[in-house]
């Protein structure tokens, strides 16, 4: 056994590799004494990963990128040798809101844009009769639900920073600020959507799969120092989390990873509810709706475990259009070096791995806007009409 | 500290008793304007209301990251917030993070200004959780007495011992296992419940 592990986490369903990687024995087959330590904030898991209280976390890949580059905190350079999941969150509306913008709807409910420029009208209608802005929660400044939820909105002519109110929630409190009226829809991780839907309090408008094919979601993180001094352990980890998501998406093992994740001192949540996530398959309204995806939470298919530098290039893009930095090559350098598919190869040949992807590795698949060009950050969000570019 | 100096500081902690100390040992610090905030929702727009140049929040609050917020530009931020920190400060985050506090400021705050009160409240946190730490011991202490009346009570029956002589047992026993007597009051209670 290696000196003890303490690995991060916050109870979403994205955690799933990180959690059967532990749980179900494959860290200790790989020699690893791994603690898991829950956490309420990624404020928290951010901090104590780069304080060295925790020697890797389950981390939102824009605050990996976010830390390299010391935007919002101190800096420290961080590495994401391995995805834990792509796609994974929606976008839940309140019934009044969903009953809005199904009234202004003209076309496909799931189509993004339909519902984008659906939701402009909406907007519009309120302002003209003097109503509150509408609100809308996400889960950290950094985060990929805050992006999705402006791409999408942008590309149907809202605004988000003029239009609507975005405000930053922590997951657990996303469904009672729904049921009460605090905010008019959120875009949060699993399992947070369906309990909203079960609830009877929310509609899932959109998987996140709609508005972007492939989005990394949340990276199994480390300290660039801790990796470079411990390249066996991290070599080891990144197996133990590669079996995990092998696990997990073999359809026979659902029930069991649901299991293993469904418990108290883990997600803490119905079994049930978290295989819904895995499988793809959601209640999307209060009425019993079923709506099934292949794309929705990919953990180990299609790829989805090995780093793309280019997708860390979209998120820092992302941070460039809504004014949360400028845009400098250094930079971008630096985002995409977050990203370590090298670390990823070594661990486990990237022979083996390369036969696993169908779909090209680099695709971002946004719903508007033309192809993503990561060589070209400033041309490409010249393309789109709203942002927050500094000059 | 004059009272027109003296920076505003909100609290944000669902625990009315730590923030009650600390609030307590800020006013014994001269910081006069400090204000209490225990409801998370709508945590911004109290802030805001409130207008503070420091945030104290404790690390067990999920509403942290609601606070991340104010690093960014946006129209419903009225002032810059900072962390307390800048990059040669990492002595300060740890001892912070050990403690289970972090704090946002006003973006321009002096740093010697911001000290003391980081530092009041880093040992404020660290005797709250010591105080716990007491308090939760005398409670096992209290539940260990009442485990070894009951096998106490368990041997002067079964072996027709005086309650001191049932009590030398168990000490002796606890000595000769190397164990504490609340476990070996605890093993005689689960024998008899088995044994039942």
């Amino acid at each position: 056994m290696t000196e003890p592990l303490r690995i991060g986490f916050i109870p979403l369903v994205d955690a799933a590799a990180l959690i059967v990687a532990v749980d179900k024995g494959f860290c200790a087959a790989e020699g690893l004494d791994v603690t898991l330590i829950r956490e309420v904030s990624w404020s928290n898991v951010r901090d104590k990963l780069n304080l060295g209280l925790f020697d890797a976390a389950h981390l939102l890949a824009p605050v990996a990128i976010a830390s390299s580059l010391g935007l919002g905190h101190v800096k420290v350079p961080i590495v994401a040798p391995f995805n834990l999941g792509l796609n994974g969150n929606a976008i839940t509306v309140s019934p009044a809101l969903h009953a809005d913008i199904m009234a202004e709807l003209s076309g496909d409910p799931f189509d993004p844009m339909a519902t984008a420029l659906a939701l402009a009208r909406v907007v519009a209608n309120r302002r003209k009769s003097g109503a509150e802005p509408l609100t809308f929660g996400m889960t950290f400044p950094f985060s990929t639900h805050n992006y999705q939820l402006r791409f999408w909105m942008a590309a149907g002519g809202v605004d988000p920073d003029e239009d609507v109110r975005l405000v930053v929630l922590p997951p657990p409190y996303m469904v009672d600020s729904l049921a009460n009226g605090h905010v008019d829809a959120f875009c949060v991780g699993a399992p947070w959507n369906s309990i909203a839907v079960d609830l009877g309090v929310g509609h899932i408008l959109h998987f996140v799969a709609d508005i972007l094919v492939r989005a990394v979601e949340k990276v199994l993180a480390v300290r660039q120092d801790w990796s470079q001094k411990n390249p066996d352990v991290l070599a080891a980890l990144i197996r133990a989390h590669d079996r995990a998501a092998d696990f997990i998406e073999q359809k026979q093992n659902r029930a069991e990873a649901a299991q293993i994740l469904g418990a108290p001192e883990r997600i803490g949540v119905d079994p049930e509810v978290i295989q819904r996530t895995l499988d793809g398959r959601l209640k999307i309204s209060p009425d019993g709706t079923m709506r099934e995806s292949n794309r929705y939470l990919l953990v180990g298919r299609q790829g989805a475990t090995r780093p793309d530098p280019v997708q860390a290039a979209w998120l820092y893009a992302q941070m460039v259009r809504w004014g949360q930095t400028e845009v400098s090559p250094e930079a971008l350098k630096v985002a995409m070096a977050v990203f370590r598919p090298d670390l990823y190869d070594a661990a486990l040949g990237r022979q083996a791995k390369s036969e696993k992807s169908d779909e090209a590795s680099s695709g971002i698949g946004a719903f508007a806007g033309p192809a993503f060009d990561a060589n070209d950050i400033a041309g490409h969000l010249a393309a789109f009409k709203i942002g927050r570019q500094r000059p | 500290m004059g009272s027109e100096t003296s920076p505003k500081i909100v609290i944000v902690d669902e625990s009315p008793i730590r923030a009650a100390i600390l609030e307590e040992g800020l006013r014994e610090a001269g910081f006069t304007g400090v204000a209490h905030i225990s409801e998370m929702h709508n945590l911004l727009a109290r802030i805001y209301a409130l207008d503070p140049d420091v945030i104290l929040i404790d690390l067990e609050n999920p509403s942290r990251d609601v606070l991340e917020q104010m690093f960014q530009v946006s129209r419903a931020v009225r002032r810059p917030i900072a962390m307390f920190v800048d990059q040669s400060d990492s002595a300060s985050i740890q001892a912070s993070v050990d403690a289970g506090v972090s704090a946002y400021i006003v973006d321009g705050l002096k740093k010697e200004r911001i000290k003391p009160i980081i530092d009041l409240c880093i040992s404020r946190f660290n005797a709250f959780s010591k105080l716990q730490g007491e308090l939760d011991r005398a409670r096992s202490a209290l539940e260990d007495r009442k485990v070894i009346d009951r096998a106490k009570g368990i041997l002067m029956k079964l072996k027709g011992l005086t309650e001191d002589e049932a009590y030398v047992l168990l000490r002796s026993t606890a000595m000769r296992e190397k164990k504490k007597i609340g476990e070996i009051a605890q093993s005689i209670l689960t024998a008899s419940e088995l044994l039942k």
